[in-house]
């Protein structure tokens, strides 16, 4: 029953906040949404089905730049860029999960961050192509191909908000499904889970390829909220963010990424309006969170809840 | 029909040679039961008939098909179902999640995407009878780290039976039980299907002896002795590995 | 005949910097488990305090004294305070060197800023070398034999030693060490301290080669990474043979083709995979 009320009551504030909200300030929350979808991709691998991927910038990335050089060069198709970065996000996850799933704990961890690298290091050095360090400015949002045009603030809010919602669902379909159910059981045994009948392999693979191709709707969505891509998008900074965006949120829960994310795009706001020391910050995160809340803010939430209430019987 | 059999087995890794041209056989609906002291070579076999290692010589048979090369889930799903040592359950599910993804295991909708579960009642109510029928549905709501160890290893046990197995490997099901907990679980086997195949690895004699009808004893990775039980309680040489005992049953104890 | 000769011998020096950083990954790894993103930090650590005690000192050898000191401090204060309060988990450890990872490479940043540095090489090894037909720098040969010295004395500290004897033991099995009174908890602490003592001693012998720069953490994190799974984690041998490959290739990648360098460590990265996942002489 509070899960409904949380629902609805969430979904009436994304809809209505937009009216009370400054551009900027819309703009943020824009940008919460689309970290947030970034964010609950990943969570897929990491939260439910265990794997530790440091790398999930890659897809994002090449989505982001797939979108970008066809919007500057070729075609302001909305569905043939947006299809085509998807496509890309979902083939590099393809290939580099090929690679990847042959390994696993920190094997894993080194060469999800490896591959991601290597694609950085392309778009950095390949100046021609990509732009190298300085990226590609000056891509317009989408002309062709939607019913209304998105170049409105608010316009494309609302559109990151159908994405999100749109992603949302689908993951809740997908975690909820014999598929998800099993992802969980790799996460806790995958011994076990092998000797139940189930190809482990296949089910690590199919997750990590749906997250890549999630990412790459992210990916999307920022270049086109950006109007510019950069190698920044395939950063070890991207992947990290993701990352702690979906433990402090709380790794295996549905929502968790997504709070994760307004709390992280929140900070990285108020600290970079002061400082340039945001990664110093972000560092300083991560530290904090794994020494003292490793289960997220929900978990810690959750403890010193459990010890201000003592348990019945006990004296207070 | 032989249920398993297992043809001149080896495994090496690196110099240590954990088992050695080790063959054996049993029939569908027979119980065997492994001993053996420490080291001896017994989980190794285990993990060698379940697929989770891979021999360096030798050929395994599950109801006269070669799986040797197949993978532990292809072996799951021929029928070849397993307990471990160590309990291996999903610690942080609850009792009923355990069981539901082990019936899930053995289903064809294992791997649906777009319905949910509970869309399945078909595995909800497998799940819930086998809870039923084990004694264990009052705990289904607990997740398995905070059980018993007893209870422990009767879910391990639940688990394996979920996806209606040939032959089942057990291996030490009552390691580390008090023997009233020991009596339960052993209550438990003595339960199963009666042309279900069973293979036991035990190091309590008494439990053992009283499940099995053919023993096999392994010592250093070899086969050194099989019989039925009194052959084997007579066996000099089983004695001697134990404990240096002419009488094998004291020496086991 | 002279062109190749002079990629190989610059291959092999990369390479031996390259066995620094990830011989010091790698014994982490063998010991304790842990995977150090934070390595890279140790390596530009290294390189800037070095620099900044040679330009206050002017002496060079208390310079590379001095980096490779804040490595193994850095080390220590990491270990000691930070990873031993977590649990024995793969990931968190990670996470936890990872976050030391943005902080040191931002403290970097702050302190020393962002324009490229390069170190100075020693006065005598300013020079080059003949060999053959081939001038070659005298200073990558010092880093060759730098390298082949480090190897061959881990080698022999590992092998044939007490101390080599006690790692060993407390690899396998630490409760077992801890009851024969081995100190395990020292023991760590001195590997992990060693491990990055030798990464900023890569910083401090690299600095004059390749100069020390923000994002040179991410970059030679990356390489260290390549070598090891090449090579194998926890394999002493595997971070020599990976250090090899991966400089002769990358020198290679450079020299051949400038733009796609990148692909030439990629694909024998990608092979190993395909072909032995943990590496050519890998510790499960």
């Amino acid at each position: 029953m509070t899960r409904t009320l949380g629902v609805v009551a969430s979904a009436i504030a994304l809809a209505g906040l937009p009216l009370a909200l400054t551009s900027y300030q819309l703009g943020l929350l824009t940008k919460m949404l689309i970290f947030a979808v970034f964010a609950m991709s990943l969570n897929l691998i990491l939260g439910y089905a265990g794997l530790p991927s440091l790398g999930h910038a890659a897809y994002f990335g090449m989505g982001a730049y797939t979108v970008g050089l066809l919007a500057l060069r070729a075609t302001d198709n909305f569905w043939l860029d947006f299809g085509a970065g998807v496509l890309a996000a979902g083939i590099t996850a393809a290939l580099f999960g090929l690679l990847a799933l042959r390994t696993q704990g920190s094997y894993l961890l080194m060469i999800t961050l490896a591959l991601a690298q290597v694609v950085w290091g392309i778009a950095f050095g390949w100046r021609g192509f990509t732009g190298g360090d300085d990226g590609l400015p000056g891509i317009r949002r989408p002309a062709a191909g939607l019913p209304v045009s998105l170049d409105d603030g608010m316009r494309f809010y609302y559109f990151a908000l159908l994405v999100f919602t749109a992603v949302t669902v689908v993951l809740l379909v997908l975690i909820r499904s014999p598929f998800g159910r099993a992802l969980v059981g790799i996460r806790e045994c995958e011994r076990r889970m092998e000797v139940l009948g189930y190809d482990t392999w296949r089910y690590k693979y199919v997750a990590f390829v749906i997250a890549g191709v999630l990412a790459g709707v992210a990916g999307n969505l920022f270049v086109y909220f950006n109007g510019f891509v950069s190698p920044a998008y395939l950063s070890i900074l991207f992947s990290a963010t993701a990352l702690i965006m979906v433990i402090l949120g709380g790794a295996g829960t549905l929502v968790g990424p997504a709070l994760g994310s307004a709390v992280i795009i929140f900070l990285e706001n108020v600290v970079s309006a002061h400082t340039e020391r945001w990664p110093l910050v972000l560092g300083a995160i991560y530290v904090a969170l794994v020494l003292f809340a490793p289960d997220g803010l929900v978990g810690l939430a959750r403890r010193l809840a459990a010890r201000a209430a003592p348990a019945p019987g006990r004296p207070a | 029909m032989i249920a398993l059999a297992v043809d001149r087995l080896a495994h090496q890794f690196g110099g240590l040679r954990a088992l050695d041209d080790v063959s054996l056989q049993v029939a569908a609906g027979e119980r065997l039961v492994i001993l053996g002291p420490n080291g001896a070579g017994k989980t190794t076999l285990f993990n060698l008939v379940t697929g989770l290692l891979r021999p360096t010589a030798g050929q395994i048979r599950l109801f006269e098909q070669d799986v040797t090369a197949l993978a532990p889930y292809r072996r799951a799903r021929l029928g070849l179902g397993r307990t471990f040592q160590i309990t291996t359950l999903f610690p942080r599910l609850t009792v009923l999640d355990n069981v539901l993804l082990a019936v899930q295991g053995a289903d064809g909708a294992r791997f649906t995407l777009h319905r949910p579960l509970a869309s399945f009642p078909r595995i909800y109510t497998q799940a819930e009878s086998l809870l039923a029928t084990w004694g264990l549905t009052d705990r289904r709501d607990v997740p398995a780290q905070r059980l018993s160890y007893g209870e422990q290893r009767q879910v391990e046990l639940l688990l394996a039976l979920a996806g209606s197995p040939r032959v089942l490997l057990l291996d030490e099901p009552t390691a580390g039980l008090s023997p009233a907990e020991t009596a339960l679980v052993a209550a438990m086997v003595r339960r199963f299907p009666r042309d279900l195949t069973l293979l036991l690895i035990e190091h309590d004699m008494d439990v053992a002896l009283e499940l099995a009808e053919r023993v096999v004893v392994l010592h250093q990775g070899r086969v050194l002795a099989e019989g039925d039980r009194d052959q084997i309680r007579r066996d000099a040489r089983v004695a001697e590995i134990y404990l240096g005992e002419p009488d094998a049953e004291d020496a086991a104890r | 005949m002279t062109f190749w000769t002079f990629q190989i011998l610059n291959g092999v020096s990369f390479g031996m910097l390259l066995f620094l950083l990830a011989a010091g990954l790698s014994l982490i790894y063998g010991l304790m488990r842990i995977l150090n993103l934070a390595h890279g930090s140790y390596y530009i650590l290294g390189a800037y305090v070095a620099l900044s005690v040679g330009r206050a000192t002017g002496s060079l050898v208390l310079a590379a004294v001095a980096g490779t000191a804040a490595g193994v401090v850095l080390g220590i204060v990491m270990e000691r305070v930070f990873l031993r309060r977590v649990p024995r988990d793969e990931l968190p450890q990670a996470l936890l060197t990872f976050g030391f990872l943005l902080i040191l490479g931002d403290l970097s940043l702050w302190i020393w800023g962002g324009t490229p540095q390069t170190l100075p090489r020693p006065e005598w090894l300013s020079t080059s070398v003949r060999l053959g037909t081939l001038h070659f720098p005298a200073y990558r040969l010092f880093v060759i034999a730098v390298g082949v010295v480090v190897g061959v004395g881990l080698w022999l500290l590992q092998e044939h030693t007490r101390l080599g004897a006690m790692l060993r033991a407390a690899i396998d099995d630490p409760e077992i060490a801890r009851t024969v009174g081995i100190r395990v908890p020292v023991l760590t602490t001195g590997v992990f301290a060693f491990g990055a003592g030798l990464a900023a001693l890569g910083g401090i012998m690299g600095g004059p080669l390749l100069g020390v720069y923000p994002g040179a953490d991410f970059e030679v994190l990356l390489l260290a990474f390549v070598v090891v799974i090449i090579g194998g984690l926890g394999s002493l041998k595997g971070a020599f043979v990976g250090g090899l490959v991966v400089g002769l290739l990358d020198n290679f990648g450079k020299a051949l083709f400038p733009e796609f360098a990148l692909f030439t460590i990629f694909a024998p990265m990608a092979i190993i995979l395909a072909v032995r996942p943990t590496g050519l002489f890998g510790v499960r």
